[in-house]
């Protein structure tokens, strides 16, 4: 065991050396921006993983609720109380454990949503891109109705259709599953477009030539030959898209078309916040605001830095 | 290059009648008409003739063949919320919609030119740097963020501005105008700026990298040589060059701009037709919401189908492009 561990170690430290000593690395490291966006999704992601360990309380759990702490402000104004740092809502949950939790089903529903749009987006790609022919006409057309309707109506429309179809007691349930499903209906196209093109450069060239030779299976040249060549800028999309998911989930959540009051995402609490409005209780709607913002916004440089660190031209 | 427009807009109707699909589809699957029509204690008889007088008892393709036919004509039937006809509804919240997208989109083009502008003559300075964050900052807040900021500073807090509605409004007949009283003019500012302030941004970021590629050129130094005051060469100069890609790109703007207009309409409570909209999607009024489906796509789908023509008109490459296959950025 031990002889064969040892060779194994010295090529791990020397593929992290590799790794931190890369380009991608290196302009990391040289841009303040990325880091600090980074960092800040570092936290927002360990936070919502830990969330039952860290939050003072579970603001879904109505054991947990006590109605005379109900509508505390923010702890530094007057009559804010320990342990609820950023104030109470009208039911006596705590803001901020509400949105550590809210953070999470936004982020779930944000990455399970790029994660299906790009699986069906490379999926029709690779075929539009290999098999040509009125197959690619036909799913290009698709894609271009699809691009055609503005994206924010479809996917209010979809989770509408999927609501009216469902019978009452599962529509709940199923909230997060639907949002992922009309926000990937309405988003595939861009992977779509971008790996068929991409396909269609890899097509012409040589191995996948040789493989046609050698009489290797349709099925097999497009997802063990192609799909390896082309998944990189997918990803990169990917995340630039990161942002737009999360950002649509909170829209549609917040005109309540979205995740319901009991299992609430920012989106919902906004909403929820924006009822209380004139009775002066401002820190039920800015804090979860807040952090929608800053998660978008941290997203986004992210994948600005990553566009501008992987584009040759800049170099 | 006639071969082009027709494909363009051979385009544009299939891209149309796949939405009528979709629409057709929410009639079919979203709840029965008859049972939200009629009152429960209704017999069957009453039922079966409602069904009969709906065209239920058709096929699918012919109903789907009535709906577009009727679409085409404007019929959208009754709204099953308040019963009257879909689109005298729509009619009637047409103007507030138009008011706020006008306002804000001359607003946006005022402020985001100049900055646009100026961000690329400063291209690596430190100023050009924070213009860019703050563009950044304004794509990245949500347009609901936006508002509910703005409700609490102006309207809460300092109790400057209406919160929510269109104020007062003058009723001209066919068109209600909130621009002729204080109240409506009032209303009008927080929604406007709310909806301008993406379109700032997406505006500055455009004119910034179109100038960006225009300053390179040659003409820009000759105009420079030429002793030219800086504010004739790059506004003259610089920026009319650039305007094309710029107006061009106004086609991606405007889906943007509905959604948008939708949100900002719900946090306002501005009584426009997004506001409708998802009052109708809140409410199963199954006829508003597909006629504003079928109406806004439609307005999509022209304005895009005239843009690319123009495109195509003023610059001969794109046909050659577009011929070849090309469809991304």
């Amino acid at each position: 065991m031990a002889t064969e561990l040892s060779p194994a170690r010295p090529r791990l430290r020397q593929r992290l050396w590799a790794f931190y000593d890369s380009d991608l690395v290196w302009s990391f490291r040289h841009s303040p921006m990325a880091i600090l966006s980074a960092a800040l999704l570092a936290i927002v992601a360990f936070t919502s993983l830990f969330a039952a360990w860290l939050m003072p309380q579970n603001p879904f759990d109505i054991t947990q609720l006590y109605l005379d702490k109900a509508n505390l402000p923010p702890i530094w104004i007057a009559g804010g109380q320990m342990p609820y740092l950023l104030g109470t809502d009208l039911q006596g949950r705590d803001i901020l454990s509400a949105i550590v939790y809210g953070s999470r089903i936004s982020l779930i529903i944000g990455v399970a949503s790029v994660a299906l749009s790009m699986t069906i987006g490379v999926l029709v790609g690779l075929m539009a891109g290999y098999v040509g022919g009125a197959l690619d006409n036909f799913l290009m057309r698709i894609g271009d109705a699809v691009m055609s309707i503005p994206t924010l109506l479809v996917a209010i429309l979809i989770s509408a259709i999927f609501r009216g179809m469902l019978p009452v007691d599962y529509r709940d349930a199923a909230a997060p599953l639907i949002l992922v499903v009309a926000l990937s209906l309405t988003s595939w196209v861009v992977y779509a477009r971008m790996i068929r093109a991409a396909t269609m450069v890899e097509a012409g060239k040589e191995y996948v030539l040789a493989a046609r030779i050698i009489r290797v299976p349709r099925r097999r040249i497009i997802l063990h030959h192609i799909l390896p060549n082309v998944l990189t800028a997918a990803l990169v999309t990917a995340t630039l898209n990161l942002g737009l998911a999360v950002l649509a989930e909170a829209t549609l959540s917040f005109l309540g078309v979205g995740m319901p009051s009991a299992q609430p995402s920012l989106g919902t609490l906004i909403r929820i916040g924006n009822q209380f409005f004139f009775s002066g209780t401002w820190w039920i709607v800015l804090f979860p605001a807040l952090q929608l913002t800053l998660i978008i916004l941290a997203v986004n440089l992210l994948g600005d830095w990553l566009r501008d660190a992987l584009n040759p031209k800049l170099k | 290059m006639l071969l082009l427009i027709i494909k363009r807009m051979a385009n544009a109707i299939f891209v149309i009648l796949a939405v009528s699909l979709l629409a057709f589809t929410i009639f079919k699957f979203l709840g029965d008409p008859v049972q939200l029509m009629l009152n429960p204690q209704a017999t069957q008889q009453e039922r079966d003739q409602l069904t009969e007088r709906l065209g239920l008892n058709d096929p699918v393709p012919v109903q789907f063949a009535k709906f577009v036919f009727n679409a085409a004509r404007g019929e959208f039937g009754m709204s099953y919320r308040n019963q009257m006809p879909v689109m005298e509804v729509i009619a009637e919240r047409f103007p507030a919609t138009f008011e706020l997208v006008l306002v804000s989109s001359i607003l946006a083009l005022v402020i985001g030119l100049p900055l646009g502008v100026f961000a690329a003559i400063r291209g690596g300075t430190v100023m050009a740097r924070v213009f860019h964050l703050i563009s950044m900052i304004g794509v990245s807040v949500p347009a609901f963020v936006i508002g509910i900021l703005l409700i609490l500073v102006f309207s809460i807090e300092l109790k400057w501005l209406p919160a929510f509605g269109r104020g007062k409004v003058v009723d001209l007949g066919f068109w209600t105008t909130g621009f002729l009283t204080p109240s409506g003019r009032a209303a009008l500012v927080m929604p406007s700026i709310s909806l301008a302030l993406f379109q700032i941004s997406f505006i500055m970021r455009l004119v910034t990298a179109e100038m960006l590629e225009v300053l390179r050129t040659d003409f820009i130094r000759f105009a420079k040589a030429r002793g030219l005051k800086a504010r004739a060469i790059y506004f003259r100069h610089g920026l009319r060059n650039c305007m094309m890609p710029v107006v061009t790109m106004t086609g991606m703007l405007i889906g943007d701009l509905i959604a948008f207009t939708l949100v900002t309409e719900i946090v306002f409570q501005w009584p426009g037709m997004g506001f409708l909209f998802v009052q109708s999607v809140q409410y199963v009024d199954i006829p508003v919401m597909a006629a504003y489906l079928m109406i806004v796509c439609c307005i999509f789908i022209t304005i895009n189908l005239i843009v690319d023509l123009i495109y195509v008109v003023v610059d001969p490459r794109v046909d050659q492009l577009v011929r070849g296959g090309g469809n991304g950025h």
